[in-house]
């Protein structure tokens, strides 16, 4: 094991901060060049479609509503982008992270829940009658999978016996936590595609409603918007890969190259299946989040707490 | 007391502490529900910021979580209850707004004279080295008979809560013998029953 425990120990506080920024921008731009190739079905030119549109959002010009609460409009687009890089922060990146607190699955949580409200002032904030009825279903939506998520990640916290990531991944060195905690994980990566309004959880942004909290964006507001959906999605998938996946071991390969192979399976994974599936109603997610989903998660965090009893994971 | 912390952390402390009050008291200021929220928001936020200086990260982060999650259920309130459920024309945030900066002001004057009059005990022992770690020794330990007590009477508080608030009950639902195979709900939930 390395000696430095974080990044900024090892590469200095400005460098770490911006290389996880670096990391956070670029698998952002693989989501997006992922989303896309599956969308068109063609591979080709899919990777520049993201730079290309960011350019054109950069250049556009802002269009505005009548009577914005302007202050917190840009507030819930600059947040969207901070958050996700934000819980990037607690993503191990060769086995460090950029803060190393003792609560890391707490932060990723918490920064989902601020993405909450924060998507939710997206929709509030241009005085439009369909954003407000984006943002709206957003929280509908939230109220469904927020507990899920948590219990999820409750499941990891106690097989781990820790809510440090490092921690994490240092007790599966025997066996993946997607081996026995198969319903956290499903949960925690569906939960993430819901919390980034995303495939088929895009009913805030449905085109019902006219781009829901997305109808009045345009220029740079958009592409903030945009970008912290697609940064978050990255974010969720190198934290699953972390959490569920081993992270970084892996035979042969340096450690960072596996994390790396896995985060982008689970990003084509996400792509691929999500873009099949319906958007679901909005209406139609809390029971299923709370008569299913909740008893399903709590029952996989039994059998964990179980198997920790048992001294499976020691 | 203060000599424990680092010159950066009390500095982070007195900044949070202003900022935290600053947007409590623009609560009160602001003529929108949206705006009244988020600097609610922000002012508990500016509290899990102290937290997390004084390195308690555990405390910090539920803090944040469960304040952001809080004001977002508000959020769904406002359009449940509120004779104006978008809220997007201005509309005045204060009720009784002598007796509240009162009472306000009050418990501030106390708090404040009692934390500097006070002769806090110094520390014994040292720092544990993970704080996340000892509290969840503390509720799991000595103090579950308090937290248990908590919990019970807040989930009593919210089932309370959902019964005044919704118009609908049982017999609304399932008829007056309860004896419907499928409920009678104005909005179908997401399970084929």
């Amino acid at each position: 094991m390395p000696d430095a425990d974080t990044l900024p120990e090892m590469w200095g506080v400005v460098p770490a901060a911006l290389a996880v920024a670096l990391i956070g921008v670029a698998l952002g731009l693989v989501v997006a060049a992922t989303d896309r190739a599956v969308l068109t079905g063609r591979a080709a030119g899919a990777a520049v479609e993201p730079l290309r549109a960011s350019a054109r959002l950069l250049l556009e010009q802002r269009r505005t509503t009548l009577a914005p609460d302007r202050l917190l409009w840009r507030l819930g687009c600059v947040a969207l982008p901070t958050l996700a890089l934000l819980s990037l922060a607690v993503v191990p990146v060769d086995g460090r992270t950029l803060l190393l607190t003792s609560a890391d699955l707490v932060w990723f949580n918490a920064m989902e829940a601020l993405l909450w409200a924060a998507l939710w002032l997206v929709g509030w904030g241009p005085n439009s009658f369909h954003a407000l009825t984006g943002g709206y279903r957003f929280l509908a939506q939230g109220l469904a999978y927020e507990l899920p998520l948590m219990f999820a990640l409750v499941t990891v916290g106690v097989g781990a016996g820790s809510l440090r990531t490092t921690d994490v991944l240092a007790a599966q060195e025997g066996l993946w936590f997607a081996v026995t905690m198969p319903v956290a994980f499903v949960v925690f990566v569906a939960s993430a595609a819901a919390f980034a309004f995303w495939g088929p959880f895009a009913a805030p942004t449905a085109a019902d409603i006219a781009g829901g909290v997305t109808a009045e964006l345009s220029g740079v507001d958009r592409l903030l918007v945009e970008a912290g959906r697609a940064i978050f999605l990255g974010a969720t998938a190198a934290m699953a890969a972390a959490l569920f996946l081993g992270g970084d071991s892996g035979p042969w390969l340096p450690g960072p190259v596996w994390h790396l192979l896995k985060t982008l399976a689970v990003v084509a994974a996400l792509v691929w299946i999500g873009r099949r599936l319906p958007v679901l109603r909005p209406d139609r997610t809390v029971e299923i989040g709370w008569m299913v989903l909740v008893p399903l998660t709590l029952l996989q965090a039994l059998v964990v707490a179980v198997l920790v009893l048992t001294g499976f994971y020691a | 007391m203060l000599s424990d912390l680092s010159g950066w952390a009390i500095a982070a402390v007195a900044v949070l502490g202003v900022l935290s009050v600053a947007s409590g008291i623009a609560v009160f200021v602001v003529d929108s529900m949206a705006r009244a929220t988020f600097a609610l928001l922000g002012s508990f936020l500016a509290v899990a910021g102290i937290l997390l200086a004084l390195d308690l990260v555990y405390l910090a982060v539920v803090t944040a979580l469960m304040m952001t999650i809080e004001m977002a259920i508000m959020a769904v309130f406002m359009i449940m209850f509120m004779m104006n459920p978008a809220g997007l024309m201005p509309m005045t945030m204060v009720h009784n707004a002598k007796g509240s900066a009162v009472v306000g002001a009050g418990a501030f004057a106390v708090l404040a004279v009692g934390i500097w009059t006070i002769d806090w005990p110094t520390r014994s022992g040292e720092q544990p080295p993970d704080s996340t770690r000892q509290l969840g020794e503390a509720i799991m330990g000595s103090h579950m008979l308090v937290m248990l007590t908590i919990g019970i009477a807040l989930f009593a508080t919210i089932l309370a809560g959902t019964v005044l608030a919704t118009a609908r009950g049982r017999y609304d639902r399932f008829g007056a013998d309860l004896t419907a195979r499928r409920p009678d709900d104005p909005v179908p939930g997401g399970l084929p029953r």
